[in-house]
């Protein structure tokens, strides 16, 4: 398998699209089968009650779900959609979706559906003037806290008022060498940790246009430099520390006081018993110039060579209308629904955890997840001088310079 | 004389074989070095770029790297080899007991899936809970951390290679072993060499046509290797820059960052660089394999 693999993928995606078929049914009789692909087992169960919900409403319409693990997803659409063979109606993130309208494999979807959906989220969809995707779900990172270790630091709890400073003084308070015990995990994280506190001091990782690199803006850097500075001043684990662990098994060994981690990760943490009542959530602290959170959604994205456009297109309406979003959030998943006044269902099902409280903070400072056309390909230059930041190997400031000059000749090319 | 009959039926019986070579490697092979060629979109369609591709990697200093660490893989696994050698010998000595049991324990890591043994060791590795740590931690050593470090990482993984390795390696060297005919040992104790001067003198010698495919074979495989990288090394991790192999480079080009083309062309060098070692082996062995 070693030395099979990478070369048959690469060029034998041209052997298994002979082999996809076309699957859908005839629409002669009426009636119509189209396919709903996504990615996350812990929505399977939601899915099913939505899709029954709306076979309900549609007797004519069946609606197929496959589930298509994270590593193998992408790939498996693009193999399928180079052949023609996209499912009716997929989950599309906002890094991919630029390029699947580009190449014509979606389809761009009524405007108004999204009415009344957060325009941090639904702004991450549009291309070339377009709405190409109907969010469904949102994903806020927060500040998880470890209440066990604020106690007995005699630290009071993270607040939605909470600043960088006061995370910093927390930090140094929650720090004890002699039970190797640390403040704050300082992973590289983009989305929840270090692209807000880059907004937070004022920079920003990508102009508005979306043509030029925000890296090299001097608020960028102070925005980056509060993480790396943690590490150095020994508040926060070294980076080959979240290199060899995971940081959320590595928050929830307890040995940790703060986290900037996913509210999603609420499904997670309800589920250890441990750690259910030892911890909480707040929302992000506010940074030196203003408050941001970088909100991500999932939306769902209609193939352009659906035999059942119409069918495929009221799917992806329902999953993003009110009943839909209510039943999302009851089902108490990973998955917060995106639609303002449907999340009810799912605070209760984690009553002790402040979401409600993190949400409503939150929300009115989301600002869209930074992409361009091939957010893949600097997000990995990014990475790779950032590693070596974070690693102390280089000076924050360089390696950030560095990534501006690479990522604007990527730009440039787009 | 063969009839034509009997050649059809020769045709017939390699078909499946051959059509499936043809349909899943030489055909690949094919389009891998169209693609090289060409600036590949994400959803088909290209752009004929000419050489563009070869002359990028030539000066991309990631390459150079990866070429390095994938290099040094290749040694330290080759350098693993004589360790089967002794395997096999073991294994081999006469009215050895529980023989299938041993062989059984040695041959388990080859029809081990790698992604149990990648994450298996990973956690063996890691630098905070690790087992490897822990038992250095009573000797007074304060482990690395081994998957984490750009410095060590390619060493740990190399070890996995090693470790992978031995029990397919021992079962081949062991067949050689027991193909060496019995008298020429019994020839040399009668002229009154010993143990050791027996292995050195006719053990070896006689085991060199294995011992050549076995470093053939090795080298191949250790140049193209991936899964454990993948699986022992955190995508973000620093120690990437010093385990980041010429088929993970490969990966990342082509299926993270969507350059199908460039990706192609890197297929197409470490294609290159296994022919040409593999043909330099095939010429040395010239000077040091027996043939009996």
């Amino acid at each position: 398998m070693r030395f099979r693999l990478p070369l048959a993928l690469l060029a034998g995606s041209a052997v298994l699209i002979a082999g996809c078929g076309s699957s859908g049914e005839t629409a002669a009789s009426g009636k119509a089968t189209i396919s709903y692909a996504i990615w996350d087992k812990n929505d399977q169960a939601s899915a099913e009650k939505i899709i029954a919900a709306f076979q309900q409403a549609n007797p004519n319409v069946t609606v197929k779900l496959e589930i298509t693990p994270w590593d193998q997803y992408w790939t498996k659409l693009q193999t399928a959609a180079s052949g023609g063979s996209a499912p009716d109606v997929f989950w599309m993130n906002s890094l991919n979706v630029r390029m699947y309208a580009k190449g014509g494999i979606i389809a761009p979807v009524d405007e108004s559906k999204a009415q009344g959906l957060p325009a941090a989220v639904v702004d991450g969809y549009r291309y070339d003037g377009k709405l190409y995707g109907l969010p469904h779900t949102v994903s806020i990172p927060a500040l998880w806290y470890d209440k066990k270790l604020f106690d007995a630091a005699g630290v009071a709890y993270p607040t939605a008022d909470w600043t960088w400073d006061d995370v910093k003084a927390a930090a140094k308070k929650l720090t004890d060498p002699s039970k190797e015990q640390f403040g704050i995990l300082a992973h590289m994280w983009d989305q929840g940790a270090f692209y807000p506190t880059m907004i937070q001091a004022g920079g920003n990782v990508l102009s508005a246009d979306g043509k030029k690199s925000g890296f090299d803006d001097p608020a960028s850097i102070q925005g980056l430099e509060f993480w790396t500075s943690m590490i150095e001043e020994k508040v926060a684990p070294i980076a080959e520390v979240y290199a060899d662990t995971d940081v959320i098994t590595l928050f929830q060994s307890g040995k940790y006081g703060m986290f900037y981690g996913g509210a999603w990760l609420a499904a997670t943490f309800w589920a250890n018993p441990e750690v259910r009542d030892r911890i909480d959530v707040a929302p992000l602290p506010k940074g030196p110039a203003k408050e941001a959170v970088i909100l991500l959604g999932l939306a769902n994205a209609v193939s352009a060579k659906s035999e059942h456009p119409k069918e495929s297109a009221a799917f992806a309406e329902f999953v993003a209308s009110e009943p839909a979003q209510k039943i999302l959030a009851d089902a108490g998943g990973g998955a917060l629904s995106l639609r303002d006044g449907t999340q009810e269902g799912w605070y209760k099902a984690f009553p002790s955890f402040h979401l409600k409280e993190t949400y409503d903070a939150s929300m009115p400072h989301g600002v869209p997840y930074p992409v361009s056309l091939n957010t893949a390909q600097w997000q990995d230059v990014q990475n790779k001088l950032l590693a070596e930041a974070w690693a102390g190997k280089r000076p924050v400031a360089e390696a950030a310079k560095e990534i501006a000059t690479q990522m604007n000749e990527i730009l440039a090319k787009e | 004389m063969h009839t034509r009959r009997e050649w059809a039926w020769g045709y017939l019986l390699i078909a499946p074989m051959a059509l499936g070579l043809a349909v899943f490697y030489l055909w690949p092979i094919v389009q891998t070095l169209f693609l090289s060629f060409t600036e590949s979109g994400v959803f088909g369609g290209y752009t004929w770029v000419g050489t563009a591709n070869f002359t990028d990697l030539s000066v991309d200093e990631e390459m150079y790297g990866a070429l390095g660490n994938t290099l040094l893989y290749a040694v330290l696994v080759l350098a693993g080899v004589p360790l089967s050698i002794v395997v096999a010998a073991l294994l081999n000595v006469p009215g050895l007991r529980g023989l299938s049991l041993y062989r059984t324990l040695y041959f388990l890591p080859v029809v081990t899936m790698p992604a149990a043994v990648g994450l298996t060791w990973s956690y063996l590795f890691n630098g905070d809970f690790g087992v490897i740590n822990h038992l250095l931690g009573y000797l007074g050593i304060d482990g690395p951390y081994w998957l984490g470090d750009p410095d060590f990482a390619i060493y740990a993984i190399a070890v996995v290679g090693i470790w992978s390795s031995i029990g397919y390696n021992a079962v081949l060297f062991l067949a050689g072993l027991q193909g060496i005919p019995r008298h020429y040992y019994e020839a040399a104790e009668i002229d009154g060499a010993g143990r050791l001067r027996q292995f050195l003198r006719i053990t070896l010698p006689l085991l060199t046509p294995t011992t050549f495919f076995v470093l053939v074979i090795t080298m191949i495989n250790a140049l193209q290797v991936f899964d454990l990288v993948y699986l022992m090394v955190d995508p973000k991790s620093p120690s990437l820059e010093g385990s980041r192999t010429i088929v993970y480079l490969f990966y990342e080009k082509g299926f993270v960052q969507n350059q199908r083309g460039l990706a192609a062309a890197i297929a197409v060098v470490l294609l290159g660089i296994i022919l040409a070692l593999t043909a330099i082996q095939f010429r040395l062995q010239k000077k040091w394999v027996h043939y009996e």
